[in-house]
């Protein structure tokens, strides 16, 4: 058997990788799979990012349809210039503003990804704290709900006067 | 502490022995990935922004409470080898060792933690501990994120939460991931089937297998698959129960080994001991395999007079580079086959008579 990569030398090196329950055989000689970074197995688990893609661009006539969506979104980043199809081909976002220039395109694709597109976890102290406030108050609203569908008139009173003075701090910093 | 300090240290905290299931864990590790606001990602960055990144990121490090023991490296400025030998330890990426201007690599003395910059995001925070501790893995990358974070704006969006170049980082930038050593599911051919299992839980597998799986080190990295959606704390808790559910299979199927297969699996742990021994010549493959098989034989009770940190030690010394940082000088393949082995010689032989 030769190897994948190089087709010339002789492949020793045997890669099975399962990724969400799919299976993909390699068969790589030493020199190459050193090269692509296979046989270093404490770096980070590499995700061929096109050929993922291209997987999920299968299933979603809408994503792979044209460029330009009529009167809708762009197709380049006003802050970077990244034009999406770049994006398509290399699996990188060009800077962090991409993600609100190409958002309706994104969101179905991030939806496949992860099976969500609400952040839930850590939220920056200083760059977040805005964020943070307003997450808190939408908890505290459901905890409120909560209390009040109980009867619990008095702590739901407290609640609603810890949303009350979140949204003044909110107000006070916008 | 320099550099070169770090270099010339052959063992880091990750490979202590006495770490919380280091039987078949070698290690924890947690990253998370941040950008700065307003800057694009390092792939599509011009050298002024990529010069940008790097001055916040050093002046975070001198003027923030607690980040003022990292020592800062320029990798454009650093020699190939040493940059080779960051990677044999774990501490940057093989992408990251190629050098390029205004790449930086920020690492905590003990190794514990390392910030690489400018790599695929700007900042990649990683913790990396032995044995399995994930969730100490993750309050240390936390607590460094937030140090840095107090000098910093990154790109956070309040409803994918942290932003970074790829997609499959977006939300919460973690990637916890655990290497295990995996000899008695492997031999018995059921490591196919365990990781196959755990693959439909949002756990993505990485493994080698040769013909003959023994002489590929019987190692194998599970790591989150989803970055969106979920808490750091529930992503790294779901890793650590498959984690810990894997570790009961390896256990059971060990000491089955020993019940029912004993004679077999003293002689397999044996010659592989008496090779790694003696042997004259030794390529970095075969090394991993009898590591392997020695290592199986040390968790099992059948090897005393070794230790795995030893072999821990070894797993990383062994590597192109760092022998060849040892030896101090380049070595051609049939040289290094020769050192390897003669340094493979000596660390064993002096761990047995040092009892």
């Amino acid at each position: 058997m030769v190897c994948d990569e190089c087709g010339k030398r002789p492949a020793n090196v045997h890669l099975t990788k399962i990724i969400n329950g799919v299976k993909t055989e390699s068969h790589l000689c030493e020199q190459c799979a050193r090269e692509k970074g296979e046989l270093d197995f404490f770096s980070e688990p590499k995700f061929s990012f096109p050929s993922l893609l291209a997987g999920l661009l299968q299933h979603d006539p809408g994503f792979a349809g044209p460029m330009t969506l009529p009167g809708s979104v762009t197709s380049r980043c006003r802050s970077c210039g990244l034009d999406f199809s770049e994006f398509r081909n290399t699996g990188f976002l060009g800077c962090p503003d991409c993600y609100d220039e190409f958002r309706p395109r994104l969101e179905p694709l991030l939806r496949r990804i992860h099976g969500s597109v609400r952040h839930t976890g850590k939220v920056p102290g200083r760059t977040g704290a805005a964020a943070g406030k307003r997450r808190e108050i939408e908890n505290l609203r459901a905890e409120l709900a909560r209390l009040v569908a109980k009867e619990q008139y008095e702590e739901a009173a407290k609640v609603r006067d810890r949303i009350r003075a979140l949204e003044k701090d909110l107000a006070g910093e916008s | 502490m320099s550099l070169g300090d770090i270099i010339d240290r052959t063992s880091s905290a990750w490979m202590r022995a006495d770490a919380p299931s280091a039987d078949v864990v070698l290690s924890s590790r947690v990253r998370l990935a941040r950008n700065i606001a307003g800057i694009p990602f390092p792939h599509q960055a011009s050298e002024a922004d990529l010069a940008k990144v790097a001055d916040q990121v050093q002046r975070a490090i001198r003027t923030a409470k607690g980040l003022a023991d990292l020592v800062v490296i320029r990798l454009s400025e650093t020699p190939a080898l040493d940059r080779q030998i960051l990677v044999e330890k774990h501490l940057i990426s093989p992408q990251h060792a190629q050098g390029a201007k205004h790449r930086l690599v920020a690492i905590r003395p003990d190794e514990t933690v390392s910030v690489m910059v400018n790599e695929e995001d700007h900042l990649r925070i990683q913790a990396l501990l032995p044995g399995l501790q994930l969730e100490d893995a993750l309050k240390l990358a936390s607590q460094v994120d937030d140090m840095f974070e107090s000098r910093m704006d990154y790109a956070f969006d309040e409803k994918l939460g942290y932003i970074t170049a790829c997609p499959t980082n977006v939300g919460t930038g973690l990637r916890a991931s655990v290497m295990v050593h995996l000899p008695a599911l492997a031999t018995t051919g059921q490591v196919g089937r365990v990781l196959a299992a755990v693959s439909n839980v949002g756990i993505a597998v990485r493994g080698l297998y040769g013909e003959g799986s023994e002489a590929t080190g019987n190692v194998f990295q599970l790591s989150n698959q989803v970055t969106l959606g979920r808490s750091e704390g529930e992503l790294v808790d779901n890793l650590a129960g498959v984690t810990k559910q894997i570790i009961d299979q390896e256990r059971s199927v060990r000491e089955k080994l020993v019940r029912e297969r004993k004679d077999q699996l003293e002689d397999k742990v044996n010659r592989a001991y008496g090779l790694l021994s003696h042997a004259r010549l030794m390529t970095s493959q075969e090394a991993l395999g009898l590591l392997s098989d020695v290592r199986l034989g040390v968790e099992a009770g059948l090897l005393p007079g070794v230790d795995a940190k030893t072999l821990n030690e070894l797993m990383v010394i062994t590597q192109p580079a760092y022998l060849q940082r040892i030896m101090g000088k380049e070595l051609g393949p049939h040289e290094r086959d020769v050192r390897r082995a003669a340094l493979i010689r000596e660390k064993i032989r002096a761990r047995k008579e040092g009892r």
